[in-house]
């Protein structure tokens, strides 16, 4: 791929970048290791364990809105430890994390919208 | 990534320097362009995904008593196994990018293998479950619930797919000597990928099929 920036193409990204951009950078050099990746695995088999858990009868004295809530919970900390670790959002450009979440804020938005609209609820 | 002056001169880190850029591109951002745009292409996914979800979730609450529906098809313990399955697949990913990194590209090439044949037990097993469906008798013009299922699962699939296909492309550009940690990068774009389709069924998991039905 070809470069864009045509105001200072010969000089080095880290004279020609400005603050902002440098102090987003600024944790770009920490990096997980293999065993931390192994460990987060782990955590993720765990979890997933936790979910299948709800699955059994013996749960479901809980009642679905306790299961609901447990499930959610387990589903958003796995979603963020895929994304923030082997993903590496948590060490990577803030410009990155903006780009996803925003994707993921509105389409949580639009479609909550419309199960709403569709009265989807029960309410 | 390559500049213009020479195609072959990487943007990325050197060996040993991990995912990040261990001096930035010059670019307006300091980012590459490639990643830039897998980040929006992903973001941008999340609308397609977040679509199918809600169609289905809608589907299923307009779902008719007495027809065939979640309970009567769905096998969990068969499907967290498949999930499971899933979730390693991207443990090995991002471990072959972590080898190639460090310019292990043999350790590369047999995590880059072991994440191919995770995903593909995973389709394997997405096929099984479709044809133990279709012979209890949910097809993909059954029922409203059907044609959301198949479709949610069927799109999920098809990413899944795609995604061997890149992983045993880069396994073939490795073993042209075309990849290695000076444009590791590639394999960075793969593994969002990889770990995006990963994330996406997280939610499938949950939602479609642990959530009481």
């Amino acid at each position: 791929m070809t470069q864009t920036s045509s105001a200072q193409p010969e000089a080095p990204h880290e004279e020609a970048m400005p603050e902002a951009h440098a102090d987003e950078h600024a944790d770009d050099h920490e990096h997980p290791s293999d065993r931390q990746y192994v460990k987060i695995a782990l955590i993720l088999g765990a979890l997933t364990a936790l979910e299948v858990f709800t699955y059994f009868e013996s749960v479901h004295n809980l009642g679905d809105a306790a299961i609901y809530v447990v499930l959610i919970v387990l589903m958003v900390l796995k979603f963020i430890y895929v994304v923030a670790w082997f993903m590496h959002l948590k060490f990577d450009s803030v410009l990155f994390r903006r780009v996803f979440v925003t994707g993921i804020v509105l389409a949580l938005g639009v479609y909550l919208v419309m199960l709403t609209a569709f009265r989807i609820w029960g309410v | 990534m390559s500049d213009v002056a020479n195609p072959e001169t990487p943007v990325t880190a050197p060996a040993g320097a991990g995912h990040g850029a261990a001096a930035h591109p010059p670019t307006t951002t300091g980012l590459t362009h490639n990643k830039v745009a897998m980040w929006l292409f992903l973001g941008s996914e999340c609308l397609l995904f977040g679509a199918l979800i809600a169609t289905y979730m809608f589907a299923k609450s307009r779902l008719p008593a007495g027809e065939i529906g979640p309970n009567d098809v769905f096998d969990i313990p068969f499907t967290s196994v498949s999930s499971f399955v899933l979730l390693m697949s991207s443990l090995t990913m991002v471990l072959a990018l972590s080898a190639l990194n460090r310019g292990e590209e043999r350790n590369f090439r047999i995590w880059i293998v072991a994440t191919a044949l995770l995903g593909g037990t995973f389709i394997a097993g997405q096929v099984y479950e479709f044809t133990v469906f279709v012979d209890l008798g949910l097809g993909y013009t059954t029922n409203i619930f059907g044609s959301a299922f198949f479709t949610l699962t069927g799109f999920h699939g098809a990413h899944v797919t795609i995604g061997i296909v890149m992983l045993m492309s880069a396994l073939v550009a490795s073993m042209r000597g075309r990849l290695s940690a000076r444009n590791a990068e590639t394999v960075e774009l793969i593994g969002l990928y990889w770990h995006f389709v990963d994330i996406v069924w997280i939610l499938i998991f949950t939602i479609i099929y642990l959530f009481p039905q």
